[in-house]
């Protein structure tokens, strides 16, 4: 295990940043909550990107200055935030079928599992006497063009977050396009787990040793990724 | 004459009845009509399914009617959250049942209720645990789920201005279900911080329009959940 405590690749922020550096200019975008909301601070220059928060609003800016909240102006985390000149509110039927409808390009989020199919679980460990809670999660699986996973490459306990399987309640069935974790950028592909990029100072071996699905190795001839 | 005001919160809830299923506005905190609620627990009606998004925080509002053990039932999409702890006793205990819905999937009920549709299909939630006992169809190659309309007695809704018709204007992320519940009740209360006289809104910007509002009630200053959780308030 100590092998394991030396390996940490990149830090949440890190992970953030990478993720942003694939969004493209003028997408529409929805964050989730934890690593993905930190994914706003790190857009390129140069990019502008138009946040969706599922409770009814398209605009959202940042945080608002100590004092300049307003209880009635909260993102989907219930933080209090701000709205962007050329912001637009809505009701939560139009939100989600902005999200349902096909409307928004990307959606970022957490999650307790992915498998190499694509699956997702990020809702519930199914532990008996939990308070099952769901949110937006399905629907914005259901309906995002491109779904974006960042996640520690391993549990806390050291499990591998990237499995054959999910033994967790799925989310969506075959949902996520790619994952960025503390080791590595994954695409998940008809064929599985396709590595794209290892964090600085981590080998293949390490990601596929912390992976409970095969990986696919980074073409030789460095692919068209 | 059409004129929708009521004198207070207590009038306005008078008639929810004993097993009556109340939609209650608010995502989180935005737009929980706190007073209405607060008049409701006064009032007493129990055994109530209530539909929110979430089972309200500290013990003011929705938590403070599910502390009072008010509601045999709640149907709602994220009943977890900071200062929610009312909801996970009475749920453990046994006293409050649960049916949790995808959040969009909850919206759409409503609208679909408020709209005359009885069911839809939508792609959230196939394959999942929360497709259990849905029909399942597919189009164009795609999988879906059958969900059926979810209609209300009663809606609690939170705005910011009225006028005597019931139009309603909303404020900022507050509005978020209130249009839509105000569509699937039988009876929709409106509770704004301002009523205004017919002609004040400009029609382009209505929200609501009247024909879905009920009844209308001033709280000229409405409280916020996080402030009375704050101060420590439990209510009554």
């Amino acid at each position: 295990m100590s092998d394991t405590l030396k390996i940490v690749g990149l830090t949440r922020d890190e992970m953030a940043r990478r993720a942003a550096q694939d969004i493209p200019d003028g997408s529409y975008v929805n964050l989730g909550i934890g690593i993905p909301e930190k994914v706003a601070m790190f857009v390129p220059e140069g990019r502008e990107l138009i946040y969706h928060t599922e409770n009814g609003l398209l605009g959202m800016g940042p945080s608002p200055a100590p004092g300049q909240g307003d209880p009635e102006l909260i993102n989907a985390g219930k933080r209090q935030v701000t709205a962007i000149p050329g912001a637009a509110y809505f009701h939560h039927a139009d939100s989600f079928a902005m999200i349902r409808g096909g409307h928004i390009d990307v959606c970022v989020l957490g999650a307790l599992q992915v498998a190499s199919n694509g699956d997702l679980a990020n809702w519930s460990t199914g532990e008996p006497g939990a308070i099952p809670a769901v949110g937006g999660a399905m629907d914005l699986v259901a309906g995002v063009k491109t779904i974006f996973v960042i996640t520690q490459h391993c549990t806390k306990r050291g499990e591998p977050k990237l499995v054959d399987a999910c033994t967790f309640p799925l989310t969506g069935v075959g949902v996520v396009n790619r994952i960025y974790t503390n080791l590595a950028v994954i695409d998940v592909t008809p064929e599985g787990f396709q590595l794209v990029e290892l964090s600085p100072g981590v080998s293949f071996e390490v990601v596929q040793d912390r992976t409970a699905a095969r990986l696919l190795p980074i073409p030789s001839d460095g692919g068209d990724r | 004459m059409i004129n929708k005001r009521v004198a207070s919160a207590q009038e306005a809830v008078a008639d929810i009845f004993d097993g009556a299923t109340v939609m209650v506005g608010g995502f989180g905190e935005a737009g929980s009509p706190i007073e209405l609620l607060h008049a409701l627990i006064d009032h007493g009606a129990t055994g109530l399914t209530v539909v929110n998004n979430n089972t309200g925080s500290g013990e003011v509002g929705l938590a403070a009617l599910i502390k009072a053990g008010r509601v045999a039932r709640m149907i709602c999409s994220y009943p977890r959250s900071t200062n929610s702890t009312v909801f996970p006793e009475k749920y453990r205990a046994g006293v409050t049942a649960l049916e949790l819905v995808p959040q969009g999937t909850l919206a759409e009920r409503i609208r679909a209720a408020g709209a005359g549709i009885p069911a839809f299909y939508t792609p959230t939630s196939v394959g999942t645990p929360l497709e259990e006992g849905k029909e399942r169809r597919s189009f164009h190659g795609r999988d879906y789920v059958l969900e059926e309309a979810l209609h209300a007695d009663f809606a609690l809704v939170r705005a910011r201005a009225a006028d005597r018709y019931g139009n309603v204007i909303y404020n900022k992320t507050a509005r978020n279900f209130g249009p839509v519940m105000a569509m699937a009740a039988r009876t929709t209360i409106v509770q704004v911080s301002e009523v205004v006289e017919p002609g004040a809104m400009d029609p382009e910007v209505v929200i609501t329009p009247g024909l879905f509002v009920d009844r209308v009630v001033l709280v000229e200053d409405p409280a916020h959940e996080s402030a009375l959780v704050a101060e420590g308030m439990s209510y009554p």
